[in-house]
């Protein structure tokens, strides 16, 4: 094999110099990214409706859309095309030839059915995965759900199933489907924190300031919000509590100066974040009650956009200005050991992926004066610093965030002076957009 | 497939393509092209934003031009074949660009009406503090993402310096903007630190720092909201007004 490939590969670079560069390209982001390199051909069935009920067609269409939205939204199967399903919904493991779904034309190696009734305002859905090639013992999954009879629930239910069947064949990298993404939208008016579900459902406003509210970061835990606002003496610091529905106090990012960019650790103890309070921006960290600030960066020029390496909490990544442009730099969390990661352009809005191999982040790399370049979504391995490009002459891209299973990203997206927020794989494929409503920006993943 | 045709066949098309290459090279020489007697021809634009202003405020001039070798504007000398500059004139101006190039020489022009200023058509003990204030205290505009003062902002800031150390009781707040492009969070940092530059330098120039305070808008309250130069132009800035 290895002696082939060697024979081969300068050939492939005299007849198609671009095109095998950019298969090896999307290799090592599909592999560091937990995507894989073969998606599993995965068969869902409409859920088989049981009892007359008149809320179960109702519940059973969000159920149905959701479910199969969430397992193509999830990166790793290769999704049979409802149209190529034998006729016939089966709702129960007596009811399912398992194998005619392996075989031609449908050639799923796995199917997803079950049966849905809405009976005295609950809602109980049977869910079952089978392998199609494992006729002895078919059953890979069994699930059975009991909830409150609504289009909410039904669209929760469906999430966690998905996430059942995601876990058991991704390798056991939990699913996101129950995960939320805080942004901030402008739409009442004046910018404030919001809220939304993974696939855009679900969007709710949290403050009510009717100041300014930026850089929305949730807690590991999913129980603080760290932002911030504009005050009559400069940016402070912001924490909001999703338990008790108020800002608590948060003392070491008040001081009259610019405090921005809140970051967690991942073990939810620290906040990094930028701050003025010396005469020029610089990071500096904190606890996460905003106690005892230290400053780690002592450079001329702005110092941004922390960003945690979430597997150890041993380094950070932000954007400083301190060549002029700003790039992309990292440094261990005691400000020592700094390495410059771009090398032209601009380049800021750094996240760190969840198994610290990968940053992403915007770069516009042809930046300057009458320079067409474009703002993009990149994602850099931190080892080789190689790095692929996943957006591509479609607007302004800024504040990418990944998923808590490395393998989604979510970012902003300026076009006509509209800026919306969007979602993809770690690759740069299946690109959707969550919000239409208004403009919404710097989207953040939460951890779970 | 077999390895010798996975081999084979790719060095074949190699091969293939450097004989038809190879062969290029023995075609005789193309017959000689009359040498072209014409250049294109320079093409000029101008633009001033805005075009009407009160005397003694500023009016951003943005040109571009194409195939010319030099370029200049009536008043101003030669300048650069494209840019921007910031003049501030006393009374209405047709600036007049002419730019020439071997294929010839193209012109642009741009009228800027002044209106007379405020002090002249409204007696001074009329005016409301803050007018007065606007009048005296100009904001200062900054070059593409820099916080350096521009030569031409030395001047503004040391009349603003001068009115303020001549009112020692006004307390003031710098604000700082920045334009569209790039990110929030970045240019937030940039307009703290172009309020910063500004405070610094009337520091310098004898106002107490205790009457400063500072804050960045970065790109959060621009004052003009198209994606042109000119536009741009007008949000990097440092701006001045009354702190109540």
């Amino acid at each position: 094999m290895k002696f082939r490939f060697s024979l081969i590969s300068p050939v492939l670079f005299f007849l198609a110099l671009s095109t095998s560069l950019s298969v090896k390209a999307q290799d090592w982001v599909r592999t560091g990214s937990n995507l894989g390199s073969q998606p599993i051909r995965l068969a869902v069935t409409d859920f088989k409706p049981v009892g007359a009920d008149p809320q179960t067609p109702v519940l059973k269409a969000a159920f149905d859309s959701t479910l199969y939205n969430d397992l193509s939204n999830a990166g790793i199967f290769d999704m049979v095309s409802k149209s190529f399903l034998p006729s016939g919904t089966p709702g129960s493991p007596q009811e399912i030839n398992a194998a005619q779904y392996g075989n031609d034309p449908v050639n799923a190696s796995m199917v997803a059915f079950g049966a849905l009734s809405a009976t005295n305002g609950r809602l109980v859905v049977y869910g079952w995965l089978f392998d199609t090639h494992n006729t002895a013992n078919p059953q890979v999954l069994g699930k059975q759900y009991n909830e409150e009879a609504s289009v909410d629930m039904a669209r929760t239910v469906a999430h966690r199933f998905a996430d059942e069947i995601i876990a058991r064949l991704g390798g056991g990298i939990n699913g996101i489907c129950e995960t939320k993404i805080y942004y901030v939208s402008s739409r009442s008016g004046s910018k404030e924190i919001w809220v939304m579900d993974y696939d855009g459902e679900n969007q709710h406003q949290i403050t009510h300031l009717g100041s300014v509210a930026l850089s929305p970061h949730v807690s590991p835990d999913n129980s603080r919000i760290a932002f911030e606002s504009l005050g009559s003496h400069g940016w402070v610091l912001r924490m909001y509590s999703l338990d008790l529905h108020r800002l608590v106090a948060f003392p070491g990012g008040a001081d009259g100066s610019l405090n921005q960019s809140p970051a967690w650790s991942s073990d939810g103890t620290r906040i990094a974040f930028s701050s003025s309070r010396t005469g020029d921006s610089e990071i500096f960290t904190a606890d996460a009650s905003g106690g005892n600030p230290h400053r780690l960066t002592y450079f001329k020029g702005p110092d941004v956009s922390p960003t945690w390496n979430p597997k150890t909490n041993a380094q950070i990544a932000w954007a400083s200005g301190r060549t002029g442009l700003p790039q992309i730099y990292i440094m261990d969390q005691d400000g020592s050991n700094v390495h410059r990661m771009t090398d032209q352009g601009y380049a800021v809005s750094p996240s760190w992926s969840p198994n610290g191999q990968f940053l992403t982040f915007s770069w516009n790399r042809k930046y300057g004066p009458g320079a067409p370049g474009g703002q993009d979504i990149y994602v850099m391995d931190i080892a080789s610093l190689r790095f692929i490009q996943l957006t591509h002459d479609s607007g302004t891209n800024d504040f990418p965030s990944w998923a808590p299973d490395g393998r989604h990203i979510v970012f902003e997206r300026m076009v006509g002076g509209r800026t919306q927020i969007w979602s993809m794989l770690a690759d740069g494929t299946q690109q959707h957009q969550l919000t239409k409503s208004g403009n919404n920006f710097m989207p953040n993943w939460s951890w779970k | 497939m077999n390895l010798r045709n996975r081999v084979v066949i790719p060095v074949a098309l190699v091969v293939a393509l450097t004989a038809v290459a190879g062969c290029k090279k023995k075609q005789p020489p193309p017959p000689p092209v009359a040498p072209a007697v014409s250049a294109p021809a320079p093409t000029a634009q101008l633009t001033a934003s805005p075009t009407a202003v009160s005397a003694g405020e500023q009016v951003t001039l943005t040109w571009r031009t194409t195939d010319a070798n030099s370029v200049s504007i009536d008043g101003i000398g030669d300048v650069p074949t494209s840019g921007v500059k910031t003049v501030t004139p006393t009374e209405s101006t047709t600036y007049h660009l002419v730019a020439r190039g071997d294929g010839g020489s193209a012109e642009a022009s741009a009228r800027v009406t002044v209106n007379a200023p405020p002090a002249v058509q409204v007696p001074t003990n009329t005016m409301t503090a803050e007018q007065e204030f606007e009048a005296n205290v100009q904001p200062i505009f900054f070059d593409y993402d820099s916080y350096d003062i521009r030569s031409d902002a030395q001047a503004v800031l040391s009349k603003d310096a001068s009115y303020l150390v001549s009112h020692p009781n006004i307390k003031i707040v710098i604000g700082g903007y920045c334009d569209e492009r790039g990110s929030n969070e970045y240019n937030l940092a940039l307009g703290q630190n172009r309020a910063d530059s500004a405070k610094t330098a009337l520091v310098n120039a004898g106002v107490s720092a205790s009457r400063i305070r500072v804050i960045s808008y970065g790109k959060e309250k621009p004052f003009c909201t198209e994606s042109t130069e000119s536009c741009w132009q007008l949000n990097r800035r440092a701006g001045f007004s009354m702190d109540q």
